[in-house]
Formats: C-alpha cells, sequence, structure tokens
C-alpha cells in the first residue's frame, strides 16, 4: 500500500508541476504512514535521483522510446503495470494537460475512482475525501473516493513544492508497451516564455489597451517580472493576441502566486478563470471596475501612464538599472 | 463520416452559485441552463463544419441527464445536430456517465467522438478520457484544432506553452476547446427543423459509481483591496515585495 507519483516530463525535462504532485505524494505518504515511489515515461536528460530531495524514495523508469510523445492510451497501459507492480493505492497526477488525458483512462482501466483538480490534502481520517474546485473555482466541493485504489489529480499551483534532502532509487521497469496511436509530428513551443499554466506571475491585459500595438509595454512588464503574459477573452477574440493567452471561465484557467489584471473589467467569466490566484493587482481607470471587489491591490488611474512606471519600479527593486 | 458529441447542461455563467440540503446540493432556484460552452462552441460547431465540408456526415448528440436538459439538446438540434439520444438519468459521477455515453457510443459505430475539454460546473474533465478507454480508442484531449485527411485526423493539443500536432487514425475520441470553432447563434430555419429531428430517450444501463459529493462549500472573501494612488506606484512595487512577498 503505497503513493504512486505520475512524474510528467516534456522533452526529457520534469516538469515543475511534476514536483508539485511529489512534495504533496510525500505528505500524503507520511498522512497514512507509507512511502511514495514515482513512475517516468519516456527518454529523460535529467538526474532523476535528484527527485529525492522532495521526498520520493524510489523512481521506477520505464525507457522505451515510443513513450516520448504522449498517447494517453499507451501512457494508462504502462501506468496500470507499475501500479499492479508495486501495489499503490493511491496514485497522484497533476491536472494538467497531459493528467487530464491520462488519468480518466487510468480511472476506467483500474476502476479506481478519479478527483481530478483537487486544491488540498485529502482527509484520510474517514476513507478519503478529496476538495476540488467546481463551478469554475466559484465553489469548492468535498467528494469522497469509494474505491479500494484512488486517483487524484492535483490542480497545478494549489500545492507548494518542499524541497529537502535524499536521493531517489531509480530501477528500470520493463513493461509492455503498446503502439502508440496518436502519431506527434511536430511540436510547436513558444520559445523562451513562461508557460502561462506553470507561471508564477501572470501580466494580464484587457481591451482597456485599446488595440494589439500597445502590447508592447505589457510585454515589458511581463519580461522584467518574469512572467507570463495573459489576455481576456475580447482581446483574443478580436486576434490582438493569440488564443492560448486567453484566460476565464472559456479560456484557460490558472492560479498563479501573482496575478496583474491591466485593463480587464473583471466580468464574472473572467474571474472564473483568475479567482483562485494567491494576489491580484487591478489597475484599471474606473474605481467601479468589478474586478476591484475581487483584487488585493490596485491602482485607479490610466493603465498607459502606469504600465511604464511598474516596469521601471520592478527594475529598480530587482536593480536592474 | 459519423460523429458523436456530447452534450451537457450547465448553468449560466453568471448564475449564482449557492448550495441548499446542508450544502450537499447545488441550489438550481431561479438558474437559468445553457449548453455547457465547451460542448457547443468548439465540439459541436466544429462537428457542423465537418459536416457543411462534407454533406455525407451524420451528426448524433448524446446526452446523460432528466427531463429538464431536453431544451438544452433541442438548442443543439438548431445549431445543426441530426438526431438527439437522451439516456435518462442524474449522476455526478463521471464513471457512471461515461459508461452511459460508452453505451450510446457503441451501438452508433462512431468516427469521431467529441466532448468538451470541461463542464463549467463539476470542472471534471474525465468523461472523454474515460469514454475512450471503455471504447479502447485513442484519445486527444484539449484539442484546438481538428482537421481531417480521409480517414485520418490531424489534431493540435495545448501543451505548456505551446502546441503539439498529431495523426490519429480513425475512430478517435477528443476532447475540445477554444480554437476549434467560432461560436454561432442557431437561425430559425434551424430551430423549426430541430422541432421534428428526433430525440431518443434511452433508459440508462448499470453501471458502478466510483465517487459520491460530500458537500459544497463557497470560498472565502478577499479582505478588501487595498488602493495604492496611482502617482505612487513604486509603493505598490514595495507591497507586493515586502507584504505580498508576491515579487
Ligand atoms: C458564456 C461566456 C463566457 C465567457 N468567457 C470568458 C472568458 O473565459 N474570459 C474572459 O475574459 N471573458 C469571458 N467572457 C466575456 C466577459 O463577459 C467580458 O465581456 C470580458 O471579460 C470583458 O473583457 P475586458 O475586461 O477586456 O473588456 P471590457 O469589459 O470592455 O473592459 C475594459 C476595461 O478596461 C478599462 N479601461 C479602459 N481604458 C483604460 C485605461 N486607459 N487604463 C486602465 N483601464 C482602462 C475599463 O474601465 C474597463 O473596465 C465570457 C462571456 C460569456 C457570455
Ligand atoms: N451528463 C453528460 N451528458 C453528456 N455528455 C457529458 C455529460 N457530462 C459531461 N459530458 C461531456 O464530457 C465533457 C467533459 O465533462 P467533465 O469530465 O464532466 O468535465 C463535457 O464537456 C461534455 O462534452
Amino acid at each position: 500500500m503505497s503513493v504512486l507519483v505520475f512524474i510528467d516530463t516534456a522533452e526529457g525535462h520534469v516538469k515543475k508541476a511534476s514536483l508539485e504532485v511529489l512534495s504533496y505524494g510525500a505528505k500524503v505518504a507520511e498522512q497514512l504512514g507509507t512511502t511514495v515511489e514515482g513512475v517516468v515515461l519516456g527518454t529523460v536528460s535529467e538526474d532523476l535521483a535528484a527527485l529525492g530531495k522532495y521526498g520520493v524514495r524510489k523512481i521506477h523508469h520505464v525507457k522505451d522510446g515510443a513513450l516520448d510523445h504522449l498517447d494517453a492510451q499507451v501512457y494508462a497501459g504502462v501506468i496500470a503495470q507499475v501500479v499492479n507492480a508495486s501495489g499503490a493505492s493511491l496514485i497522484i497526477f497533476s491536472n494538467n494537460v497531459d493528467g487530464k488525458a491520462i488519468a480518466p483512462r487510468l480511472s476506467v482501466r483500474l476502476k479506481a475512482g478519479l478527483v481530478s483538480g483537487a486544491v488540498a490534502l485529502p482527509d484520510t481520517s474517514n476513507g478519503c475525501v478529496v476538495k476540488k474546485n467546481v463551478f469554475s473555482g466559484k465553489a469548492f466541493a468535498n467528494i469522497a473516493v469509494k474505491t479500494e485504489i484512488k486517483i487524484i489529480s492535483l490542480s497545478p499551483n494549489a500545492y507548494k513544492i518542499i524541497a529537502g534532502e535524499g536521493t531517489a532509487e531509480v530501477v528500470p521497469f520493463t513493461a509492455t508497451v503498446g503502439t502508440p496511436k496518436v502519431k506527434v509530428t511536430s511540436v510547436v513551443k513558444a520559445s523562451g516564455e513562461v508557460p502561462l499554466t506553470e507561471a508564477e506571475i501572470v501580466v494580464s491585459a484587457g481591451r482597456g489597451l485599446k488595440g494589439p500595438e500597445n502590447w508592447g509595454m505589457v510585454e515589458e512588464l511581463a519580461k522584467v517580472l518574469h512572467a507570463a503574459l495573459a489576455c481576456s477573452r475580447p482581446v483574443a477574440d478580436a486576434h490582438w493576441r493569440p488564443h492560448n493567452e486567453h484566460v476565464g471561465q472559456t479560456g484557460i484557467a490558472i492560479a498563479p502566486n501573482l496575478y496583474i489584471a491591466i485593463g480587464i473589467s473583471g466580468a464574472i467569466q473572467h474571474l472564473a478563470g483568475v479567482n483562485r490566484s494567491k494576489v491580484i493587482v487591478v489597475i484599471n481607470k474606473d474605481p467601479e471596475a468589478p474586478f476591484f471587489k475581487a483584487a488585493d491591490y490596485g491602482i485607479v488611474g490610466d493603465a498607459f501612464e502606469i504600465i511604464p512606471k511598474f516596469t521601471e519600479a520592478v527594475k529598480k527593486l530587482k536593480g536592474m538599472v | 463520416m459519423k460523429i458523436l458529441v456530447c452534450i451537457s447542461k450547465s448553468p449560466d455563467t453568471t448564475a449564482k452559485i449557492a448550495f441548499t440540503d446542508n450544502n450537499t446540493k447545488f441550489d438550481a432556484n431561479g438558474v437559468q441552463w445553457i449548453i455547457n460552452p465547451y460542448d457547443e462552441w468548439f465540439a459541436l460547431v466544429r462537428a457542423i463544419e465537418l459536416k457543411e465540408a462534407d454533406p455525407t456526415t451524420v451528426i448524433h448528440l448524446v446526452t446523460v441527464g432528466g427531463v429538464d436538459v431536453e431544451p438544452i439538446i433541442r438548442k443543439a438540434l438548431a445549431l445543426g445536430g441530426d438526431e438527439a439520444a437522451r439516456v435518462n438519468v442524474d449522476s455526478q459521477d463521471s464513471f457512471y456517465i461515461a459508461s452511459q455515453i460508452a453505451e450510446v457510443a457503441k451501438q452508433g459505430a462512431y468516427d469521431i467522438i467529441f466532448t468538451g475539454k470541461e463542464t463549467i460546473d463539476y470542472n471534471g474533465s474525465s468523461i472523454g478520457g474515460m469514454v475512450a478507454e471503455l471504447l479502447d480508442l485513442p484519445y486527444v484531449a484539449l484539442a484546438t484544432h481538428f482537421e481531417l485527411k480521409g480517414t485520418t485526423a490531424i489534431i493540435t493539443r495545448e501543451i505548456e506553452g505551446g502546441e503539439e500536432i498529431a495523426e490519429v487514425a480513425l475512430p478517435v475520441t477528443v476532447s475540445c476547446q477554444k480554437g476549434m470553432a467560432e461560436a454561432r447563434i442557431p437561425n430559425m430555419r434551424g430551430i423549426m427543423a430541430a422541432r421534428s429531428k428526433p430525440m431518443k430517450v434511452i433508459e440508462p444501463i448499470a453501471a458502478d459509481t466510483l465517487t459520491s459529493i460530500v458537500d459544497f462549500g463557497l470560498p472565502l472573501v478577499k479582505a478588501g483591496v487595498k488602493l495604492v494612488p496611482a502617482d505612487h506606484v513604486e509603493e505598490l512595487v514595495r507591497l507586493l515585495h515586502e507584504e505580498a512577498k508576491a515579487i
């Protein structure tokens, strides 16, 4: 009876979301008086043993090159073999792009109840009850998992990475690997930028910016903060910004440490995608903008004047000038 | 080409979220129901576009829910589905719902099964993957583009900080999000035509539930915004650094 964490990688690198699930898995294992193991699929260019500092003691590595790209069907089949071999009774994923594809399949394969998008440690005092966001962050629900094997997928940015000491034992795992039916032909990466769902800080702008030609200063601010860029839906709909920056109820849901909203009114559908951010800063010229009600800090004023000053002040703070 | 689109209902995006019965049930009082936006704007509209490109395409809709889902399904038919099936049962367990959809899908031998990325009430993003596993079909989650080249689908999906393009031989299950298509509104002809389109009511098959909802809660309200004067931007940066420890 152990905890098994799926360690997600991209192009051979361990994702930040994996460090979150490892930290979370270690805590759950401690709570249950058991140990945490990990599973990694495909070629990895990092030292997996070093992940021991997040609490994992043993990592099963299935090195097969057929696993270098995600085919959820093949992945679920391989992970199920690791679950059976390790006797794990709780499996943890990140509820990221890959977790969303794999965890539901594994749930069916193992007949294991799944709670997706957990935001806290499970309550294991009497069974297994997991808190998750529902209604796009406007409420939460406590879900009881009724099956013997359980799966939790953890919301990105919901659990703090805890690094300590230690190394993990990395053991090759020989699995029967199915032939992928999903054949990846190309990967288009926005290079050098911080991925939106993994970003600690997000700078977001809305229709208040008037037009795409004014995004230079928003990009500048994001750059000095090492932040990802986001936008409101009308901005993406008008093609001022690419659709993968659109956050909200019908866009991407994010939960960064810091969300800076500039020239965004704060419509309920927008808030639904960003209301789990830890600190929210709103810059809007209208003191009545609904977003101020959801904000921690705010400035009532003209974005065109404030953004350059904001960038300057951050540069000064970071000793960049 | 046969396409199955999974349609679920969700509360209007501006609906007030409240709970009753000791916080164990969603308070549906006065709530306006809509088609889950991902199902309507992206899954269904992309299916309609594929039919426009190849008129021999057939679009079936499936929904698992009580009789109160019928207006939603009618609207989906008005947009462009050919016929609909409603599995007559209310459930909040993803595995149970997926089992019902998989049963309908088995009868129809579909080339493509589209779901939305997630329901905006339960936010499971699970049904598509579960249906795919139950049917032993490949699955691509969070698709932003879907093209057909003969019987091969070319699908773009979201990855962290980018996109990945893959080819999959049909049949395939896909969960759809923004990028797949542009939202449409039903026209009068569609609304009239929907009245005579078939809507089957099917009784559920026996299936397990793997999870249950214990209760709901509302998030804590924020303490209130701390306003900084517009000519003191450096004060905001100081607060973010020293007080919020966010930068
Ligand atoms: C079903 C449904 C789903 C939706 N999903 C989403 C979603 O996922 N994400 C989303 O964002 N929206 C979504 N919307 C749209 C949402 O309702 C709002 O229309 C949208 O968020 C408004 O975008 P905005 O704040 O950029 O623009 P506006 O509402 O036009 O607000 C612009 C703001 O900028 C301010 N401003 C103007 N000039 C300046 C200046 N010089 N300096 C500072 N401030 C300035 C104004 O005071 C105003 O508050 C959805 C709507 C529906 C019906
Ligand atoms: N009751 C239902 N009936 C039909 N399809 C559903 C139902 N619930 C969810 N779906 C489909 O599955 C997708 C993902 O739902 P979920 O896993 O609940 O977030 C939705 O966007 C729908 O396409």
